[in-house]
């Protein structure tokens, strides 16, 4: 038998890490992982972020990221071990024998040229191919993956492509070379779900085609199930379980496999009393200053208190406007927001302290939403002082109350933002949104950038306050994964209207309208053979009609 | 109409409109000093008759808002007036100097431009190493020695001791470009000496910026050499600070190089305005001073025109 094409032997990779206040210090992130990648094959890395698995992808290319070294271990490349070559043999190897797709095409693309430019500069400057050449393949290659005019897209800048579009013409970008492998790493991540089947068929579909071995990181197991012939799960820089993809999704051995495959294992069911609603939407339109069109467009939406409304749909669709909109950031130029039985003023000066007290917000990134230099005491206690006038003792004792119902310890509270996990920071967030005592509360997106064990800790939370607190959520998400667990009654968005809206039951049921049925069938499910299937009833049914 | 040539129309109208404010507040400034031009050309010993009879002449008796418009309406013709005390044309007399003090911040330019960007990219490819340290300690101490010193530190050195270039930097019509740029070899150092450490450090400063992009990752997982990554893919994106502060120290060429100018004997802008300002020759120190607003008002609306221009979302827009 030859050579693999990859073997990583005994990998160590090391990090130096600036604690706050102390000197730096050098960890370890890898300890020491082993696998082999076979000529035309697809490993898939998987596991939560902090796992090693993008270090490991980028190892292969003998790429760290800021401070982050291999410190031991082998990887070779074609029979070569690559860390022995020094900077001028990795130069070879880089964007010409592996190359490298990112997780989000829009940074990774340089805004100041072309695409054409960017996509064939590693052909041609590795000297693999000359210039027409390059551009050759690479217009193949647009027309492959499906991009619109391959011929003439490449004269087109980044900015002027959508986002899937961009995605694409970084996978064209890793295949133009003719390298022998790519890392993929998290290439679907950042793309709504109905962009996501298109732009993985056509990865998958690219891999076949040109016979190029592929790592393929993500921390979504369902889709790495859909193009890996094999999958590596990894923990704390740890291989937990590798096997073929068959064997990990459908008999995981490990505990923590697992727990990776029966995620979103929360059942709640819905519960619509009748009564007055907390907050009703009627007929609400809105637009940006300056533009003359509608981002929302007639929204009804009606939400009982202690009950969760979710807001589903991609981006672009306003679902994030509609809450820019109940809040008065964007005063709407048209119906009317009624809120706790009273009518709310459009724009938001002029709301009332209690208007703004009982209508609070989680945002999706945490750690933005939090001032970097105040303590979690200080965040948290800003609107006791604000709203309830809490000062010294009295304040002390409810933030620790509040930190206790975010199942996080008195230590935590003179802790800065910095020194806690993505999951600890949303919960720092829900806790100054519940120290307002609000009747509502919008949550945006709060759980997408959360790995997914985490995620479900943080909804499992947010489900139990609700009971406690009596507090109703207008919860904004694209992954519907996270709508079945909690919603009790669901609104789906498309381009600024609410297209069907209804009861948990109802508007999961059949029969569905057309772009409901698109977003459902096109989240990914964690069984081999899914994306065959949709894709080729899709083809069915364009070519039925 | 191109959203890009809107964009530009409005800069070069908003950079009218601040010419023009900056005229009437010159021109108020004057106003208000002790004096006037009649005192100047009179002297201290007039008596007040000769005063009164002076200003009857020169017009000086009128409203001022009726001078304004007169000198303002003037300047739009291309006509500044003239000086009180020799009674020239000021746009010819400042036409010669302006000329010979642009050639000299123009040489000077050529020199320290490419320079200091070249220095601000080879110290972001070696940064934190000893070149970048080297290049940022001369920089930094050179902005720190005050011009005076430098120049007669050079005159000293270059041009006593080895005897390369003239210590004084007269020019004359008369002279080959060669000549020329032998006799304004020392000024010219100095001001690249002076100008060098702000657009050297702000080159670096940028571009270490747009290093931690995330493209730039890519261009480096491509297999590029260090500074094809720097000088390729990142400088494009540090364009629009870069400019910003050059031109800001190109306008210092022009209208801040007194000191230097006095010290080499260099017969431009900066020795006529000081020349005009102890004579209290007032209709020459507003055109001096109007020509150094329009400057230095031109060389930054340029700096935000170029900066529009290198920004590829507004060149090419969806």
């Amino acid at each position: 038998m030859s050579d693999p094409l990859l073997r990583v032997r005994d990998l160590k990779i090391g990090a130096t890490v600036y604690p706050p206040g102390e000197k730096p210090k050098k960890i370890e992130i890898v300890h020491g992982v082993s696998f082999d990648l076979e000529k035309g094959k697809v490993l898939g890395l998987i596991g939560e972020s902090g796992a090693g698995k993008s270090t490991i992808g980028l190892s292969s290319l003998g790429y760290g990221r800021g401070g982050v070294e291999i410190t031991g271990g082998e990887v070779w490349v074609n029979g070569r071990d690559i860390l022995k070559g020094g900077i001028k043999g990795l130069r070879k190897l880089r964007g010409a024998e592996v190359t490298y797709v990112a997780q989000s095409a829009a940074a990774s693309f340089n805004p100041a040229k072309k695409l054409m430019e960017q996509v064939t500069e590693g052909a041609i400057s590795h000297g693999r191919m000359t210039r027409a050449e390059a551009e050759k393949r690479a217009v193949e290659l647009f027309r492959k993956l499906g991009l619109p005019d391959p011929e003439n897209i490449g004269n087109r800048y980044p900015h002027q492509v959508s986002g899937g579009q961009l995605q694409r013409c970084m996978t064209a970008l890793a295949l133009c070379p003719k390298p022998d492998l790519v890392v993929f790493d998290e290439p679907t991540t950042a793309l709504d779900v109905t962009t996501q089947i298109d732009v993985l068929a056509a990865i998958k579909e690219a891999i076949r085609d040109t016979g190029v071995a592929a790592l393929y990181i993500t921390h979504d197991l369902a889709v790495v199930a859909q193009v890996s012939d094999h999958i590596m799960v990894l923990r704390h820089g740890e291989t937990v379980e590798y096997g073929e993809t068959d064997q990990i999704i459908n008999a995981p051995q490990k505990e923590y496999t697992q727990a990776l495959v029966s995620v979103r294992s929360i059942e709640h069911a819905e519960n619509l009393p009748k009564g007055d609603p907390v907050l009703r939407v009627s007929h609400v339109t809105a637009r940006y200053k300056g533009t003359n069109f509608d981002v929302l467009k007639d929204v009804n939406v009606e939400l009982h208190p202690g009950k969760t409304l979710a807001v589903v749909g991609e981006s672009g669709s306003g679902k994030s406007t509609l809450a820019r909109a109940i809040t008065g950031l964007l005063p709407p130029t048209g119906g009317r927001i009624e809120f706790a039985g009273r009518t709310l003023s459009p724009g938001l000066n002029q709301r009332t302290r209690d208007d703004l007290r009982e209508l609070q917000m989680i945002y999706q990134m945490a750690d933005v939403a939090m001032n970097p230099r105040q303590t979690v005491g200080t965040i948290i206690g800003r609107p006791l002082e604000f709203y309830f006038g809490l000062r010294g003792d009295a304040k002390r004792k409810r933030i620790r109350e509040l930190l206790d119902e975010i199942e996080m310890g008195d230590g935590f509270i003179d802790r800065y933002p910095a020194e806690l996990s993505g999951g600890q920071k949303q919960r720092v967030c829900i806790a100054r949104a519940l120290a307002a005592k609000p009747k509502m509360i919008i949550c945006d997106e709060v759980t997408s950038a959360l790995d997914p064990l985490v995620a479900d800790g943080i909804l499992k939370l947010l489900l139990d306050l609700q009971k406690i607190e009596d507090v109703a959520y207008l919860f904004i998400t694209h992954d519907l994964a996270t709508v079945k667990a909690i919603a009790d009654s669901i609104a789906v968005m498309y381009r600024g209207k609410v297209v069907r809206y209804g009861p948990k039951s109802d508007v999961l049921a059949p029969p569905f309208d057309d772009y409901t049925d698109l977003l459902l069938s096109s989240v990914p499910e964690m069984r081999l053979g899914w994306l065959e299937e949709v894709i080729a009833s899709r083809r069915m049914e364009s070519a039925g009609n | 109409m191109h959203p890009i040539v809107k964009l530009v129309v409005q800069r070069l109208a908003l950079g009218l409109l601040l010419l023009w404010a900056t005229s009437i507040l010159l021109f108020s400034l004057t106003e208000a000093l002790p004096g006037d031009a009649a005192q100047a050309v009179l002297g201290q010993n007039a008596t007040p008759q000769a005063l009164a009879n002076m200003r009857e002449e020169m017009g000086l008796n009128r409203p001022a808002v009726t001078r304004y418009a007169e000198w303002f309406g003037g300047i739009l013709h291309g006509d500044l007036g003239r000086s009180i005390i020799n009674k020239v044309e000021i746009s010819e007399s400042v036409g010669r100097r302006l000329s010979t003090t642009i050639f000299l911040a123009f040489w000077a330019a050529v020199v320290a431009v490419p320079l200091s960007i070249f220095l601000g990219l080879l110290a972001v490819r070696f940064r934190e190493r000893w070149p970048d340290k080297l290049i940022s300690g001369l920089s930094l101490a050179s902005i720190s020695i005050p011009e005076f010193l430098l120049g007669y530190l050079l005159m000293y050195f270059v041009g006593v001791k080895l005897g390369w270039f003239p210590t004084n930097a007269i020019i004359s019509d008369g002279m080959t470009l060669g000549q020329k740029l032998n006799a304004i070899a020392l000024p010219v150092i100095v001001l690249t000496m002076v100008v060098l450490a702000h657009m050297m450090r702000m080159t670096r400063a940028a571009i270490l910026n747009v290093m931690q992009s995330a493209y730039i990752e890519t261009a480096e997982l491509k297999g590029l050499s260090g500074f094809d990554v720097i000088w390729k893919h990142a400088f494009p994106n540090a364009i629009a600070p870069i400019v910003n502060v050059v031109m800001l120290n190109l306008a210092y060429l022009v209208v801040g190089v007194v000191v230097v100018e006095v010290v080499f004997v260099y017969p431009g802008m900066g020795q006529f305005l000081v020349d005009a300002v102890s004579k209290r020759d007032v209709p020459v120190v507003l055109a001096c001073g109007i020509i150094f607003a329009a400057i230095y008002i031109g060389m930054n609306m340029l700096a935000d025109i170029v900066s529009i221009i290198a920004n590829p979302r507004l060149r090419h827009p969806k």
